[in-house]
């Protein structure tokens, strides 16, 4: 169970709500973290880590609930006064600048000054005692930017320490690291710990909480899961609780669902992916895909699955491989040719990349149609008109007319638009990356309705989805990605959200 | 290795640039060295210096000003017509120009930057502004006739052969001095660095972000009316028309100084180089007795390819 | 995030063309109040005159080159060129007309063809090379003016009576069916863009990569083309437009030609309902806005402004519009007066 709060608490956030226009981020979380800990924050997207944390240093508001910092009530109402507090975050995309040197970096806005005037030699020696101070060995008059993504980091570490930090948050730091990057900061984590500095750690790879964490919190869907010791938490368990289930939204969901495979996929072969790769992205990796497949990308959030896809649809250029569609090859892919070979693919940012928010529904609908027709070859009004109101009806997307913006449609009606400017282009591959993110239950039940039915129309469907149930109902295959590389394979009756859980979750020492 | 990073690269270029121009002209016309052409140089763009120097600390914060040619105009019309058509004192003069300069900059500064409105498009309304009041003020040159201007044309300073320096070229280097000094030894200098490197990062380090901003729009606005008042010198009158398009040479000169146009990276002495190219290439065409369009013309090209170069330096990284 | 059921009078309220329309309206009425013969139309000689005509005949360069920026700023982007460019055509047509002995059916299109080059390598900088728009044109607009005056010797270019001159002429000062015919060619050029960026889906693309450039890419539109072309395409009315001054002045005067006219179309078309950040368009509100600022101008003349002091009012009104519709000054604004 739970471990209660203890007169070493050094930060204590009880009953934090955050609600978003439509969207309730944070209900009622609990957050405690002593001096002198590793904390792991963990859960998958839209689980809230990133709210409660922008919650914590101020970026944010919280709606309700209490924080306290050495038994002070605080809220923090920007970065800078958390930072003033004792709060510092270091963040993935690190928030220095890249063309000043590393000394300046730490120094810079305290720079001691004699009359006004800045001292030089004062601050390089500070900035030597900070970096020294956080064990690393740096040239303090290089560039900020001509080091190494992990020496950035650990750079804003000695800036937040230099500061008197007393939490430390670190957002994603490992995510874009090689394995001796992460040992080094480690190391630097853990001298950190030893002079009581509380330090929040949210990531998504397994090894490392276990490999530094003294406690863990796992945060799903807006709630929180429990906070565990690590060592009384085995792996499994971990990924469970993070991708696990959600009792009440799989009861409804599972009563609107069909089964899985009541018709076989045929062997005919749609899409075909051999060896394709980008370096420092996805590991070369193989992956087949049948007429009327549904083949799912399981792994945690960064794991490559998302990578994965992209290169598939060529919004990402592959460094290596060989990409087939019905037979076909396409050479050195780009959406434009992947949408001509046949491959749809509606993005897990939707807003970025996905759907045109000004624009309205018909026009958004006809895009990607009139994108393959060319500029000449325009549908007219009354065509366009009648391909939206079929979609709108087919899918039952709720808009008060083919002419509202996009942006004014709710999530779960976006994605529909979404997949229906694809379904316009009758494509032979659609690639759906965590369609029912931010939707309502009965959108994501409608959507695993659309993609059986897709399916049955002879579609091969890549699909990925942090709902392993979700998974697990919906593919005949699911293979499984782990650290940037595909890790196997599950098949048929194998495909079980508790097999898919094992896999993920397998160790391995590198 | 580790050192020598981007700035000092463009700066290098810079220099190479400058001594290819220089020697390649004294090799091919007769007394293109000599003391008196090298004085020229300085004389001649005093007042581009000046305004390019408060222009350069702009770019360097991430900005761009393209009202500081007809900020100069408006003020050596102002200056001249108070001082020759209502005969008060020119010390007085200038003061109330300089003060007039950097409030009209502190103005575009605070629309940037409190209202978040483009920086290009505020300054381009600067530039029809401040050229319509020179236009209300006067629509024709106006003589300077005054002692005291008679005084400061006489100040030189010899720099041998028989050549000096004039005084806005003396005020030239006095300024591009302190300023150097500003940019490297203040707070304020090292902010603007910052800003233009990463206004969010910035932001999040607790700088000053808005005053800085509102800051060097104002010392902006303060050398466009210094360079005026060394424009009046320089000609002993003032117009309406002056410096019309002298924002595009400004900038031109501070990125061929090796200035980054995405801000956050550049010296403020790369300034000068840039102005002493810019210098060198009009007397060239001087000297070879072409068209000072071409001198445009090459201006603009440098101005490309230096931007070009900058672009694929960054991509290299 | 609620859906505001129809209603007709914010229907029109929201409409882009409401604001620069009752701009235009108002001025029209304190006009009618106070300088009635501002409304007077006479036909000599066949030829309609008037206060009226003279806004349309004078306003013809603005809407041209407003058309051009439309388009572009729709994508996101802005040409700070088009004055040089202006510059650039009227120099070549010149030359041609008095070096050499082509016709003018071979000097309009030369010309023409050099100011679409120079749009199109404005494009080429910022589609390809990725500079920053604001940037990339700077670079023309130093170097194009330059390129002008070199072309023409440093000289005004007089365009004396000869054969094709006085053909040349008609371009700026002639008259077709009793209005002037700058007016016919932007009437043309107006419907001919209408009809190809709204007929088709050119229209559409545009706004799409105006609005999010990755997404569009996404479904397959070629952005970076239509970024291109609509840098070329607004050479193309810049060219137009330096046709039409150099004819009306019957010169190329390449210190002069279209000095400014970069912030009088950014102007028009800001005023007339397109945002600077791009996204949705509307060609007739740039038409308008235009008009708008040539109607202001001419009312203030007719007060005894100088030309020269029209920039003031005019800056003035253009940063006012900006400030009006950004949102950090109505967030204040709202704050305040809720306060």
């Amino acid at each position: 169970m739970d471990e209660t709060s203890t007169p070493t608490a050094l930060l204590v956030m009880q009953g934090i709500s955050k609600t978003f226009p439509g969207v309730r981020a944070l209900s009622d979380v609990d957050f405690e973290v002593r001096s002198g800990e590793v904390h792991a924050l963990m859960g998958e997207n839209g689980a809230g880590k990133s709210t409660l944390i922008k919650v914590l240093t101020g970026v944010h508001r919280r709606d309700s609930g209490s924080m306290t910092l050495d038994q002070h009530d605080i809220s923090p109402q920007a970065p800078i006064e958390a930072e003033r507090l004792g709060i510092s975050t270091v963040y993935q995309e690190v928030n220095l600048i890249p063309q000043l040197s590393v000394a300046e970096n730490i120094m810079l806005g305290r720079q001691s000054t004699t009359a006004g005037w800045i001292s030089w030699k004062a601050i390089r020696q500070r900035a030597q005692q900070a970096v020294d101070r956080v064990d690393l060995s740096v040239d303090i008059d290089c560039e900020l930017r001509r080091c190494s993504t992990a020496v950035q980091q650990m750079v804003a570490i000695a800036r937040a320490v230099d500061l008197d930090a007393k939490l430390l948050v670190l957002d994603e730091p490992t995510s874009s690291l090689d394995t001796k990057e992460v040992e080094e900061l480690f190391k630097v984590l853990l001298r950190l710990r030893e002079s009581n500095i509380g330090i929040v750690l949210v990531t998504h790879f397994l090894n490392q909480v276990y490999r530094i964490a003294d406690r863990i919190t796992v945060l799903r869907n807006g709630q929180r899961v429990g906070t565990y010791a690590t060592e009384q938490l085995p792996r499994i368990e971990l990924v469970g609780k993070m991708l696990g289930k959600a009792p009440q939204e799989v009861a409804e969901i599972e009563s609107r669902t069909a089964t899985v495979s009541d018709t076989t996929p045929s062997s005919e072969k749609m899409l075909e992916v051999s060896q394709l790769g980008r370096k420092g992205t996805v590991e070369p990796f193989d992956l087949d895909i049948c007429r009327g497949e549904v083949v799912g990308l399981a792994g945690l959030l960064g794991s490559g699955r998302t990578e994965a896809v992209r290169l598939l649809f060529g919004l990402d250029r592959a460094t290596t491989g060989k990409l087939k569609v019905d037979g076909k090859r396409i050479d050195k892919p780009t959406p434009r040719k992947a949408i001509r070979a046949g491959v749809a693919f509606c993005p897990e940012d939707r807003k970025r990349e996905g759907v045109i928010l000004d624009l309205s529904v018909r026009e958004n609908i006809m895009l990607a149609l009139q994108a393959s027709r060319g500029l000449s070859d325009a549908l007219s009004y009354k065509q366009q008109l009648e391909l939206s109101q079929h979609y709108i009806d087919a899918l039952k997307i709720k808009t008060p007319s083919t002419e509202t913006p996009v942006g004014n449609l709710s999530g779960g009606n976006q994605q529909k638009v979404l997949l229906a400017r694809w379904l316009a282009m009758n494509p032979k591959v659609m690639i759906l990356d965590e369609p029912t993110r931010g939707i309502d239950v009965g959108a994501k039940a409608e959507m695993e309705t659309l993609i059986e039915s897709l399916r049955k129309r002879g579609m091969a469907v890549v699909l990925i989805s942090s709902e392993l149930e979700e998974m697990a109902r919906t593919c005949q295959r699911v293979s499984v990605m782990r650290d940037r590389m595909k890790v196997g394979e599950l098949a048929n009756e194998d495909v079980t959200d508790q097999k898919m859980m094992e896999m993920i979750a397998q160790h391995h020492d590198d | 290795m580790n050192r020598i990073s981007e700035r000092h690269v463009m700066l290098a270029v810079t220099a190479v640039v400058l001594m290819v121009l220089f020697f390649g002209a004294s090799m091919r016309f007769d007394g293109f060295s000599s003391p008196f052409v090298i004085a020229d140089l300085f004389n001649e763009t005093a007042f581009l210096g000046i305004t390019a120097v408060g222009m350069t600390l702009v770019i360097i914060s991430g900005g761009i000003d393209l009202s500081v040619g007809s900020v100069i105009g408006f003020t050596t019309i102002f200056v001249a017509t108070m001082i020759s058509d209502n005969g008060m004192n020119p010390v007085l003069v200038w003061a109330a120009a300089l003060a007039l300069g950097t409030g009209f900059g502190c103005m575009m500064g605070a629309l940037i930057q409190v209202f978040k409105l483009p920086a290009f498009l505020v300054t381009l309304g600067g530039l029809f502004f401040a050229r319509g009041m020179a236009f209300s003020i006067k629509k024709e040159s106006v003589q300077i006739d005054h002692p005291l201007y008679d005084a400061v044309g006489d100040i030189a300073l010899p720099i041998g052969g028989g050549a000096s320096l004039s005084f806005p070229a003396i005020l030239f280097l006095i300024l591009i001095a302190i300023v150097v000094v500003i940019a490297h030894r203040t707070r304020f200098g090292r902010n603007l660095y910052a800003i233009g490197g990463s206004e969010d990062s910035s932001l999040l380090m607790g700088l000053p972000v808005t005053s800085t901003k509102i800051g060097v729009y104002t010392f902006n606005g303060f050398c466009s009316a210094l360079a005026g008042i060394a424009m009046t010198i320089y000609m002993d009158s003032g117009n309406p028309i002056n410096a019309v398009a002298l924002e595009l040479d400004a900038i031109a000169v501070v990125v061929i100084g090796g200035t980054l146009l995405s801000g956050g990276t550049g010296l403020v002495a790369g300034t000068l180089l840039g102005i002493l190219i810019y210098a060198t290439i009009y007397q060239i065409t001087y000297f070879a007795n072409l068209p000072a369009s071409l001198a445009t013309i090459s201006i603009g090209t440098l101005l490309l390819i230096f931007i070009l170069a900058q672009q694929s330096l960054r991509r290299l990284r | 995030m609620t859906i505001d059921p129809p209603n007709p009078i914010r229907r029109i309220t929201t409409s882009p063309l409401f604001w620069p329309l009752l701009g235009l309206v108002l001025l029209l009425i304190f006009n009618a109040i106070f300088t009635p013969s501002f409304f007077n139309l006479e036909i000599r000689d066949g030829h309609l005159y008037g206060s009226m005509v003279d806004v349309l005949n004078r306003g013809s360069i603005g809407i041209i080159i407003a058309i051009g920026m439309t388009l572009v700023i729709a994508t996101g982007g802005v040409d700070l060129s088009v004055g040089s460019i202006m510059a650039i055509s009227g120099a070549v047509a010149a030359l041609m007309l008095t070096e050499s002995n082509v016709s003018l059916w071979g000097v309009i299109p030369c010309a023409l063809l050099a100011a679409t080059i120079a749009g199109l390598l404005n494009g080429l900088l910022v589609a390809v090379v990725g500079i920053q728009p604001v940037v990339a044109t700077l670079i023309l607009m130093v170097c194009g003016r330059g390129i002008a005056r070199f072309l023409t010797g440093e000289k005004v270019i007089a365009l004396v009576d000869d054969h094709f001159s006085a053909a040349f002429d008609y371009l700026g000062n002639g008259h077709f069916l009793g209005m002037p015919f700058p007016v016919t060619i932007f009437v043309l050029l107006v419907l001919a863009t209408l009809v190809v960026v709204r007929k088709t889906v050119l229209g559409l693309f545009i706004e799409s990569v105006g609005s999010n450039e990755v997404a569009s890419r996404a479904v397959g539109i070629q952005a970076r083309t239509i970024k291109i072309g609509v840098y070329a395409f607004c050479g193309f009315c810049a060219g137009i437009a330096g046709l039409i001054d150099a004819s009306n002045i019957n010169a190329a005067d390449t210190v002069n030609a279209g000095v400014f006219t970069e912030l009088d179309a950014i102007f028009a078309v800001v005023v007339g309902g397109t945002a600077l950040t791009g996204g949705r368009f509307t060609l007739v509100g740039s038409v308008v806005g235009a008009l708008l600022l040539q109607t202001l101008l001419t009312t203030l003349y007719t007060f005894g402004f100088a030309s020269d002091t029209a920039p003031v009012p005019k800056a003035i009104v253009i940063v006012g519009v900006c400030l009006l519709q950004s949102d950090a000054f109505r967030q204040k604004f709202r704050r305040r007066s809720a306060a």
